[in-house]
């Protein structure tokens, strides 16, 4: 990721987010409702910061204008030969709520590296775990959430036994 | 509706099913608004025929969205203070999830949990744990 994005939480994002989770709380959808909750206003479901990669220019895991795209096109993948790899799968995620968050705050996103270790597994050869750690702060610059993933990339496809 | 820790015990059980026949849509809704569109969970010609999956699976990030949608409807909206999960199985489309929240502790003004997902064969998809606020 980008060093630093900027992430608008917005109230149609939120909605979309939560139909996309199976998610049918009315906190999410409608700020009528939300207004006579404890909360008192709409906020995001508690993995939505991870959609910071929509406001990441760099995010590699999007097709990008006038750029070759390694999933199917007229072949089985747009880029001809062995394409490269999808970046790997997701180990862990794990993230802190320090402060609320709701429509109209602004948040800017840092990225911290974390860790890297290797494993050796029966199912997928050899593993390579990173940890990647964000830091989403509000437009007071406070702490709002803190987020800590672990990424896995596999030596080969993930044998189905 | 706010859980109130006199009225928790070390060992209650919070479960829900929360997806039932997982479709192909949801994960290309799934990809749509976190913004993965990682081919490996949406386009079933990749993934099959170049990338050597029997077809495509679940963004990791679905299975636990998946079950924050069982956390907060046990501990009510805005409560969380920590949610982490580890991914132990992929979710395939056709999976059914149940998600499972067990108190283990109970502390001044919060709760801890442990969390579990399985699919319809009882293999555990997510394991994880929560802290929440409660009154």
């Amino acid at each position: 990721m980008a060093d630093k994005v900027t992430m608008p939480i917005e109230a149609t994002h939120i909605m979309m987010f939560a139909r996309s989770v199976n998610d049918d709380n009315q906190i999410y959808y409608d700020a009528n409702y939300a207004k006579n909750t404890e909360v008192g206003h709409v906020l995001p479901p508690p993995t939505f910061y991870r959609s910071v990669a929509q406001f990441d220019p760099d995010y590699f895991l999007r097709p990008k204008v006038g750029q070759k795209w390694f999933g199917s096109a007229k072949g089985p993948s747009g880029i001809e030969g062995k394409p490269a790899s999808s970046g790997g799968l997701h180990a862990e995620q794990h993230f802190e709520y320090h402060l609320p968050v709701k429509p109209g705050d602004v948040l800017t996103v840092t990225t911290k590296p974390g860790k890297v270790w290797e494993k050796e597994s029966q199912r997928a050869g050899k593993l390579v775990f990173t940890e990647t750690i964000l830091e989403y702060r509000n437009q007071d610059g406070e702490l709002a959430v803190t987020s800590r993933g672990v990424g896995v990339k596999t030596e080969r496809p993930v044998d189905q036994g | 509706m706010s859980l109130r820790a006199a009225d928790l015990k070390v060992g209650d059980v919070h479960e829900e099913v929360v997806v039932e026949n997982l479709s192909r849509g949801l994960l290309v809704m799934y990809a749509g608004t976190s913004g993965d569109y990682n081919p490996l969970h949406t386009d079933e010609v990749y993934t099959t025929q170049s990338a050597g999956y029997p077809s495509v699976f679940a963004h990791g990030m679905l299975t636990m969205g998946l079950t924050g949608k069982m956390l907060t409807n046990f501990v009510g909206d805005g409560r969380l203070k920590k949610f982490g999960v580890r991914f132990t199985n992929q979710v395939w489309p056709g999976d059914t999830l149940t998600s499972k929240a067990t108190v283990v502790a109970i502390g001044e003004g919060e709760i801890e949990l442990e969390l579990a997902t399985t699919n319809q064969d009882g293999k555990t998809v997510v394991t994880g744990s929560a802290t929440a606020r409660v009154d």
